[in-house]
């Protein structure tokens, strides 16, 4: 009974918050949070919605399992359809806000409509009204927390909120939450600044209610066991965190670099887990300062960092010398390898502000390392940048498009278009390393080929948390795949979307599934509701829910032709590493791909697989 | 010969004194053995989750076996994950 079977409904136009009854119907075959938020959604928006107009709606959504004492049960999503992608978007978060909403007694909040002037959501337990947010306009994201809790004079309310970005509408716009976790990617900030909503403050004290105690308990000690007991989820994840990957992959030879022109990076040893605990030559102090963890987290894996003070970035500016969230390996990469920068401390610069003004890292740094391709071939000039060497490798350069992208300021503005957008305009829509308008990762997949199909399937554009095969073809998680070959990655693929989008529905973090299996989280779920679950049920409900998602964004106009590479990827061999004369072999994996799940040749689901999976 | 001895994460620690950002030019004998070379710099080899060899995947059951040639890179990590 860990659904609180109540749902609030915003509408943003008229003003109006109010409670409604949770479709049980759609619970019970679609979970919560992102296959829930998903349900409904398309049940009420039009495919073809503008993504920036009133008549989008944005769902803010917790799973069963959120708030309870299940491991890393702090997740909460943002469903709607993505301001850079136009495909349907779900974004997720850790952190504190979403246990708080989950405790305030909501399950998920359903925002439509446009207010006419900026607004806030204030809920406390059952109480939730729209407040003026005048005075937080022009805000950044941590100004607007500290604002909130003295307006609401109680330090204990948790925020989600947009930043300057948002507030422009920059494409790949974030929603932030206590201060440094974000629903980062697909443009979910945008969507909430065109609906003219700054923030919700969130306290609740009702509580969560699991529905055998006993049961669950035993349950969740099991989980909890597991993930002391793995190497990865009990010491590696909480001492290196995810950065300790920035080495893995570039000796692996899968580091994308000055905008996938290379598999490896020079400087990749300067911007890694091992260099954030190095001694900084400048003030013999270290980057990392510890490790985090979000709600009822026993992995921990946050960094957590403090820059030196006279880093050319935060020079004279106090409120970046604080210790604030540290450098993520995406992040790292993004802002690091694909932009050919290694200044450490210039890279956690522009992380920080990420999170200040509310911005998605990994389409950021992506974006930027586009236009210093368009740059160097003279596609762009320091004309076009207002003076700006938009130079592959150059620190100061990288700092100030950062700050220009967040403020909506300069060639920023263009920059918050996304890569897909600005190549387009400046006459080489090759060089935008995207999928449905969706920068991709950290990972090559010239060099680890899955990902190849993990980016091009993608139901939200490119993305690696959509089916980590990382997991198995470098890292041997389940078991070791060959990361050069295409054989079995369609499968393969296939398998981790399924089981990631029933993790994304139960309110917990997809870091969990590198010790856990559905096998282990069945019985917390079957402890948790009412009714039968188990492994079975759940990979039924994530391969309903990606169908679901997939329907959605065919009826928006997507097709097969949407299902592929950058054009880099697939003719431009890599030049080093292991995967040395390769490009990514898509076109052997997506027909059998297709024809794993269910679908017609052309990517569409056959009537028969709607059938078998209800929908 | 030599080779590049690279050891990330924890096991960083067992690195030569001249290593830079985690590796080291070493000499060892001709025609080492994996397992050999990581022995003699003492890493512990249930510490040896990742083992890499000019950056192809050498599985536990094969380092034995793995016999290096100069100017092999080979590299090795503890328990590690990301995402």
């Amino acid at each position: 009974m860990s659904w609180t079977k109540n749902v609030l409904r915003v509408n943003l136009t008229s003003g109006t918050c109010e409670s409604e009854p949770l479709n049980m119907e759609w619970a019970n075959k679609y979970l919560g949070q992102r296959g829930l938020a998903t349900k409904y959604y398309t049940e009420e928006c039009d495919p073809k919605v503008d993504p920036l107009s009133p008549e989008n709606k944005m769902i803010v959504a917790t799973g069963p399992l959120t708030g309870t004492a299940a491991p890393t049960s702090g997740r909460w999503s943002v469903i709607t359809k993505g301001a850079l992608t136009g495909a349907i978007a779900c974004s997720n978060s850790g952190g504190f806000f979403g246990a708080e909403l989950k405790n305030a007694g909501w399950d998920m909040i359903i925002f439509e409509g446009k207010s006419a002037g900026p607004v806030y959501l204030d809920i406390h337990n059952e109480k939730a009204e729209l407040k003026d947010a005048s005075a937080l306009w022009g805000k950044s994201v941590w100004d607007t927390e500290d604002a909130l809790r003295d307006i609401r004079g109680d330090k204990d309310i948790r925020c989600a909120s947009i930043g300057q970005a948002g507030e422009a509408q920059a494409l790949f716009a974030a929603i932030v939450n206590d201060k440094d976790r974000a629903a980062g990617r697909s443009g979910v900030g945008a969507v909430m600044g065109s609906k003219n909503l700054k923030a919700i403050a969130v306290r609740g004290t009702v509580g969560v209610q699991v529905g055998d105690p006993m049961k669950f308990m035993q349950a969740t000690g099991a989980c909890n066991q597991i993930l002391a007991d793995n190497a990865v989820t009990g010491e590696g994840l909480p001492a290196y965190g995810t950065q300790v990957l920035m080495n893995v992959i570039n000796e692996t030879g899968a580091l994308p670099t000055h905008n996938a022109s290379d598999v490896q990076f020079d400087g990749a040893s300067d911007i890694g887990g091992e260099a954030m605990t190095t001694p900084r030559e400048t003030d013999g102090k270290a980057n990392l300062v510890s490790n985090a963890a979000c709600f009822g987290c026993p992995i921990s894996c946050q960094r957590v960092s403090q820059m030196d003070p006279n880093h050319f970035s935060v020079k004279g500016q106090p409120k970046y010398h604080d210790t604030s969230g540290g450098l993520e390996y995406e992040a790292a990469w993004a802002l690091g390898a694909a932009t050919g920068v290694n200044d450490l401390e210039a890279l956690t610069y522009c992380n920080f502000i990420c999170n200040e003004y509310g911005m998605d890292p990994i389409s950021l740094g992506s974006t930027v390392a586009a236009a210093m391709e368009l740059f160097k071939l003279g596609a762009i000039t320091e004309a076009d940048t207002g003076g700006i060497a938009l130079e592959f490798g150059n620190a100061e350069a990288l700092c100030k498009i950062c700050d220009q992208t967040g403020l909506g300021e300069g060639f920023g503005k263009e920059i918050g278009q996304g890569s897909r957008r600005m190549c387009e305009k400046y006459g080489h829509p090759d060089l935008s390393m995207t999928v449905k308008s969706q920068e991709f990762p950290a990972y090559d997949p010239r060099g680890i080929q899955g990902m190849g199909l993990t980016y091009a399937t993608s139901n939200r554009g490119a993305c690696h948390l959509r089916s980590y095969t990382v997991a198995s073809e470098v890292l041997g998680i389940p078991e070791k795949t060959d990361p050069l070959s295409s054989e079995g990655k369609a499968g393969l693929v296939k398998a981790f979307q399924d089981a990631t989008a029933a993790v994304d529905s139960m309110g917990l973090c997809v870091f969990t599934t590198f010790a856990l299996t559905l096998d282990d989280f069945g019985p917390m779920v079957d402890a948790d509701l009412e009714g039968e679950w188990s492994a079975e049920s759940l990979l039924e409900i994530g391969e309903r829910i990606w169908n679901l998602e997939r329907k959605f964004n065919n009826e928006a106009g997507f097709t097969a032709a949407d299902d592929t590479l950058p054009k880099r990827l697939l003719t431009e061999a890599a030049k080093t590493g292991p995967a040395a004369g390769k490009v990514n072999e898509l076109g052997k994996m997506l027909p059998e791909y297709y024809e794993l799940r269910g679908w017609t040749p052309d990517g569409v689901p056959s009537n028969e697989t709607l059938n078998r999976l209800n929908l | 010969m030599k080779i590049t001895l690279k050891l990330y994460a924890v096991l960083g620690q067992y690195l030569p004194d001249h290593a830079k950002k985690n590796e080291a030019e070493v000499e060892v004998e001709d025609a080492s053995a994996l397992t050999s070379v990581l022995a003699a710099y003492g890493v512990p080899p249930e510490h040896c989750h990742l083992v890499l060899v000019n950056g192809h995947y050498i599985a536990p059951s094969e380092r034995a076996d793995k016999i290096l040639k100069e100017g092999d890179a080979l590299a090795a990590w503890p328990p590690v994950a990301g995402g």
